[in-house]
């Protein structure tokens, strides 16, 4: 049986999603935080850590952005194979979506064309990531990434013999070189296999998880663990000023690959690792 | 040490701050970031004026989110300083005061802060809800056109910043890693 679902309806939740995104943490980023609080060793990191706790709660309550650069849009959106989209283009009414939320939520507009650098005014397009699963419904995750952390994101096309101790060198690289450009502490997203863009796209995707969910596959969970506790020991801390809460979360994806390759992709996010969910 | 300091920040004031200071800032400030800095040295390349004297005055690297009805800016926190490392020099030596920002800096900016006597501040990442509230007034002053990347000037009243580095060119981003790392090499 086909669903029908009217694309009004979806562009109507990006744009709500996107306000929500842009002035609210997921609970489970708020758990983190508070364990954060706890943990840090040093006083000026505490100190950080309270002025983004005080930060989170101005922005809910006064709807002020958590932080001023309210991202590039980033979707993922999952259709069910029996849904009928009736309307617009799906495409077109995600970016109407976006278009309303940062131009009605007062979010700022910060993409550019590349090389002109020529504000598109509402901040599309988006960069939307499309999956056919089975069912009846949509489920759709907003995740704006802001491009302080974005830009010290890497890839790494590593050789098969580089193994796991090439993945763990790649992983501590990236976050040493991004240390306090990157707003942490921060959230590190990981892509390991697959292609040149399924590790990355991966390691975006990773940084959307809840982070009270741990994965499935052992190596992977002592991985995440292992690469948590190193990264807190290089002594970045919080806005890098020092300290021992360095990252919240190490969050790794990863997929079948190539004999002849190993693609290792890190996403770093801010400690506003912003993502709303919904299904329609 | 915590420290309440007037900006435009005096020459004594600044000499004095040391990496590691807590400082809060009451007065004028300026925005500017990456389209703003590449249009002043174009300017300057045409041996044209600035739009604004920046003789002594503090630029905070900043693009504001658009401000809700009755308030004076939108979220207001800092971005990635690195990215005016290339215009920073120059600025410098023309008689900028401080800068305010977070991440690192490149080895010429650090030279031109030893050369100048200036200040890097850093305010907290991400932190642009509760730093816009500490800004009692914006008005664009040059590069309207630039949008969020206009020049601004600020009123600021007790704006929480970091000393990062010094007038003598200590980095605290350096200094705090090696107290706090943990690392076995």
């Amino acid at each position: 049986m086909l669903r029908t679902v009217k694309s009004e309806e979806i562009t109507k939740s990006i744009k709500e999603m996107c306000i929500e995104a842009n002035h609210v943490l997921s609970k489970d980023m708020e758990d983190v935080f508070l364990n954060a609080v706890s943990t840090e060793k040093s006083q000026l990191g505490r100190q950080v850590l309270c002025q983004l706790q005080e930060n989170l709660k101005i922005a809910g309550e006064e709807m002020i952005p958590i932080c001023q650069d309210t991202g590039m849009a980033v979707v993922f959106i999952k259709v069910g194979q029996d849904v009928h989209i009736e309307g617009e283009n799906l495409t077109d009414a995600i970016n109407r979506g976006v278009s309303q939320g940062y131009v009605e939520g007062f979010l700022r507009k910060s993409i550019v064309e590349p090389i002109e650098r020529i504000n598109t005014n509402d901040n599309t397009p988006a960069v939307i990531h499309y999956e056919i699963v089975s069912g009846d419904k949509i489920d759709i995750t907003v995740a704006p990434k802001g491009f302080g952390s974005e830009n010290m994101s890497r890839i790494f096309m590593l050789k098969p013999s580089d193994g796991l101790d090439g993945v763990k060198e790649a992983i501590m690289t990236t976050v040493k070189e991004a240390g306090p450009n990157a707003c942490p502490p921060m959230v590190v997203g990981v892509g390991i296999g697959g292609s040149f863009e399924k590790c990355a796209q991966m390691a975006k995707h990773a940084l959307t998880r809840d982070l009270s969910e741990k994965p499935e596959i052992a190596y992977v969970r002592e991985l995440e663990e292992e690469m948590l506790l190193k990264i807190n020991r290089t002594g970045i801390g919080p806005g890098g000023l020092g300290g021992s809460v360095t990252a919240l979360s190490v969050n790794i994806e990863t997929y079948p690959t190539h004999i002849a390759g190993l693609p290792v992709a890190v996403n770093i996010c801010c400690h506003v690792n912003r993502h709303a969910h919904r299904v329609i | 040490m915590d420290f309440h300091i007037n900006a435009p920040i005096k020459k004594e004031d600044a000499r004095k701050l040391q990496s590691g200071d807590y400082v809060y800032l009451t007065g004028t400030i300026y925005t500017a970031r990456d389209a703003a800095h590449k249009r002043m040295i174009e300017t300057l390349d045409r041996r044209e004026p600035l739009p604004f004297d920046i003789e002594g005055n503090t630029i905070y690297y900043m693009g504001p989110s658009p401000a809700r009805e009755g308030r004076p800016i939108g979220s207001a926190g800092p971005t990635t300083s690195s990215r005016m490392d290339k215009y920073t020099p120059t600025l410098l030596d023309l008689g900028m005061g401080c800068m305010i920002g977070k991440g690192k800096r490149s080895k010429e900016v650090m030279e031109a802060i030893i050369r100048n006597e200036s200040v890097y501040f850093a305010a907290v990442g991400g932190a642009g809800a509760l730093l816009s509230k500490c800004i009692l007034s914006s008005e664009v002053i040059a590069y309207e056109d630039l949008g969020t990347e206009a020049i601004r000037r600020l009123t600021v009243k007790d704006f929480p910043v970091i000393v990062v580095i010094d007038s003598k060119g200590n980095n605290l981003y350096e200094t705090a890693i090696k107290a706090y790392g943990e690392e076995l090499t």
